[in-house]
């Protein structure tokens, strides 16, 4: 027989159950579009340009129109093909930033979440001085040791990133840790690395996952930065911020040698920062559910 | 005199959702009444109704009449002339219920300040007569701690002198002494009782335990699924329940309690 | 007879503390002589726990299972313990993974401890989630989409799914409203009954304690100043303090 209280409608007190999952955010919808956009120009780029990247056939600064979509530069290249290959350039800096942030960063902070007495004081200090660290210096400092190429720039804001991925990944699985569950895993004879790999990563996914496309967001702006202080890919990969820095003398004669780049990069940055939201409202509630 | 009156209360989640559905019942002044009920019944709902409390979102119809003020539809500026005044509250974590950068002392002289405007030595004597009321040991300490630094027993008796500075018409009590120790909980429940009763204040006292609603009040409603399904004595209720959800709540209170006569009879 | 599970002696202090959390512990738990641990908050209940379930060390004296110290280097021997000694906690609500299916959780002692693949997990968890009075079909569901009481079933679905000998319960029930405390009540009786499990119980609540128990101790500010036979303990309690605990128990109105 069934006792009654497994009977009893499963209805946590509060939000009702009906409708979460289905319901995708509107803010999710549109981030994705906007980010999506971007990233097909970038996938197309690989397979596909309108003009090859040193073609100057054009002729210098041409508007908008007549063969070139965009116009072109000053060296008479396709503005378009620059800035399809540019929105590669940004989705490889984001992802691969982001890939040695959480990599690094999540390692680092499951490392210092267990981490007792000194070995905690030193690694959160680590931390601290890494976060302080400006990313401008620590990119100055790889370009200088290996060269000025897209990779160093990568290395560079991914590591200055997983300092801060770090010390949320730390706070999070701070917190999971004194969760019974946890216990009740140890007890069931389940060894560390599996209750991290089993119990801790899935239940601090989410949060991280957020945090990670926001992160995102910040390494395209920041890749954007360093090209365009010549701290990022060479010429003639061209790079949104290296195209920014080079339209910007004739930005009063010839304006969408900048608004092209610039327009993208804000529409990325934009549309990946929707989607962080996004992904936070859909998450979200089903984690930090509890009794009320 | 009828100090509360609620007439058709109903309170609705923005989905539409009703948690309370209907409620009825009067509290005359100095008048106990408990309200009986389990997780879900909405019983805390009702008593957040009647201070105009509601979490955002969810919305009361109906009357909630309390000292002559109607609380339903009434702005925030007169509810917050009316709480404290006629009806103060002792929620069930008193940890969550204090502010936890404020020094215990400086919490309970706010609403003294506030609403008898003392100040200064005058303001300093009403503290510690309230620590006193309470019959916390060392008012002096405990006057300058932190709510983390005291114990959980203790920051119940700061909640409770903070509610009755004001010297309330009705007092609110949800689930006051759930997260405190048996021996603990006894204290409280005397302290309170005579407080009370040298105040001739009326009381809510919201819980799910019988036995502990028993010890306050003398009259009592049965909650459950947001509707009222019994009123009577405490007395009634627990000899002749009528209902067959009150039966299941008595039966049970009294299997667990028959274990503990069949070891130690009282 | 060998106690499965004995305190001889033991101390512990935390790190950075300046007194003993427990001291001079000595408790023996029998097969078949379910243990109540009785005092407040604060009486060292949650230490003992724990020192109980392997998962800290004493400072002084020695935790004893089946006659042998435990040692928590020991892997055969921690296997043999995990499997014979689990645990039910206080607060469904923390004690399930919520990213984890019903049936992941059940599985998790019989996984973990290598007596089971995942397949062949499958029918020992749908017979622990039958004997706690669960349908099969909760296996595929997550925890949130369960009461607090049925969540607690799953707690002691996972805790019994590896037929353990000992069954250590931190306030299984004080988290429940009554009826369903004393449904769930119910249900360890009867586990006790038809498992033959031996439950030691943490608890402040006499009447559950005299509903399980047959020993209890009770523990005040880290000692136990009493234990014996649960009705020689309430019934005529020898010590000042747990004649307080009794009287302040609420009664119903007779």
């Amino acid at each position: 027989m069934i006792p009654a209280d497994t009977l009893e409608a499963a209805r946590p007190e509060g939000a009702p159950q009906g409708g979460r999952r289905a319901r995708v955010s509107a803010t999710l919808v549109v981030g994705s579009v906007l980010a999506g956009l971007i990233a097909l120009l970038a996938v197309v780029s690989l397979f596909w340009l309108p003009y090859p990247a040193d073609d100057t056939s054009g002729g210098r600064l041409a508007g908008p129109g007549g063969g070139h979509l965009l116009g072109t530069d000053k060296l008479g290249r396709d503005l378009f093909t620059q800035v399809m290959t540019g929105s590669r350039i940004a989705v490889e800096a984001g992802l691969g930033s982001v890939l040695i942030a959480a990599t690094i960063g999540i390692a680092l902070g499951v490392l210092a979440a267990f981490a007792q007495g000194w070995f905690d004081d030193t690694l959160s200090a680590f931390l601290d001085i890494l976060i302080a660290f400006p990313t401008l210096l620590l990119a100055m400092l790889i370009v200088a040791a290996r060269s000025a190429t897209l990779g160093s720039a990568v290395l560079a804001i991914g590591l200055a990133q997983s300092a801060v991925v770090a010390r949320l990944a730390r706070i999070l699985v701070k917190r999971v840790l004194t969760q019974d569950y946890i216990t009740a895993a140890r007890i069931s004879g389940t060894s560390w690395p599996r209750i991290v790999l089993g119990h801790v990563l899935p239940n601090i996914w989410p949060t991280l996952v957020v945090n990670l496309a926001l992160q995102f967001g910040l390494a395209v702006l920041a890749e954007a930065g360093l090209s365009y202080l010549g701290l990022g890919a060479p010429p003639p990969n061209a790079s949104w911020g290296r195209m920014l820095q080079e339209a910007q003398a004739t930005f009063t004669t010839a304006p969408a040698g900048a608004l092209a780049p610039g327009v993208l990069l804000v529409l990325l940055v934009v549309g990946v920062n929707l989607v962080a939201d996004g992904l936070r409202e859909t998450l979200d509630p089903a984690t930090g559910r509890r009794r009320s | 005199m009828t100090f509360l009156d609620v007439r058709g209360l109903t309170v609705r989640t923005a989905e539409g959702r009703v948690l309370v559905d209907d409620l009825s019942f009067s509290v005359a002044g100095g008048e106990r009444l408990g309200l009986i009920g389990e997780s879900g019944s909405g019983k805390s709902l009702t008593t957040l109704a009647v201070l105009g409390l509601l979490p955002s979102g969810m919305t009361a119809t109906g009357s909630v009449e309390l000292a002559g003020t109607q609380i339903v539809g009434a702005t925030e500026r007169a509810l917050t002339s009316v709480r404290g005044r006629d009806a103060a509250v002792v929620f069930q974590e008193p940890l969550t219920a204090l502010d936890p950068l404020m020094r215990v002392g400086r919490q309970i002289a706010e609403p003294l300040a506030r609403r008898r405007g003392l100040r200064g030595a005058a303001l300093r004597d009403a503290v510690g007569d309230m620590l006193a009321q309470v019959r916390l040991p060392e008012p002096e300490r405990v006057s300058r701690a932190f709510p983390h630094e005291i114990s959980g027993g203790q920051r119940q008796r700061v909640a409770l002198a903070m509610a009755l500075a004001c010297d309330p018409g009705l007092l609110i009590a949800d689930e006051p002494t759930t997260a405190l120790d048996v021996s603990v909980q006894a204290e409280m429940l005397d302290l309170l009782d005579s407080l009370v009763r040298e105040r001739g204040m009326a009381v809510i006292f919201v819980s799910h335990d019988l036995a502990v609603v028993a010890r306050v009040t003398d009259r009592a409603l049965v909650m459950k699924d947001g509707r009222a399904v019994e009123t009577g004595t405490v007395h009634d209720l627990v000899r002749s329940p009528r209902a067959e959800y009150t039966k299941s709540l008595v039966a049970g209170a009294r299997r667990l309690e028959a274990a503990l006569d069949l070891r130690s009879p009282r | 007879m060998t106690p499965v599970l004995e305190l001889r002696d033991v101390a512990l202090r935390h790190r950075g503390s300046a007194v003993d959390a427990v001291q001079d512990i000595s408790l023996a738990v029998e097969a078949g002589h379910s243990l109540a641990l009785v005092g407040e908050s604060g009486a060292g209940k949650t230490t003992l726990l724990r020192l109980l379930l392997g998962l800290a060390r004493p400072t002084a004296g020695t935790v004893r299972f089946d006659g042998a110290e435990l040692s928590l280097r020991d892997r055969e021997q921690m296997r043999r313990f995990r499997r014979s000694v689990q645990c039910v906690f206080q607060d469904p609500y923390s004690s399930l993974d919520p990213r984890r299916r019903v049936g992941a959780v059940v599985a998790e002692p019989l996984r973990s401890l290598g007596i089971d693949t995942r397949s062949s997990a499958v029918p020992k968890v749908a017979a622990a989630l039958d004997r706690v009075g669960l349908p099969a079909d909760a296996m595929d569901r997550y925890p949130h989409e369960f009461s607090g009481g049925q969540r607690q079933r799953i707690a002691i679905a996972r805790a019994t799914v590896c037929h353990p000998r000992v069954l250590l319960a931190d306030e299984p029930v004080s988290a429940l409203d009554v009826t369903t405390r004393v449904k769930v009540v119910d249900l360890l009786a009867e586990l006790k009954q038809e498992q033959g499990l031996t439950l030691v119980m943490v608890s402040h609540d006499l009447s559950v304690v005299a509903s399980l128990c047959e020993r209890t101790a009770v523990l005040e500010h880290g000692h136990v100043v009493e234990q014996g036979d649960t009705a020689q303990v309430l019934g005529h309690p020898a010590h000042p303090y747990t004649r307080r605990l009794i009287d302040s128990v609420p009664r119903l109105p007779a």
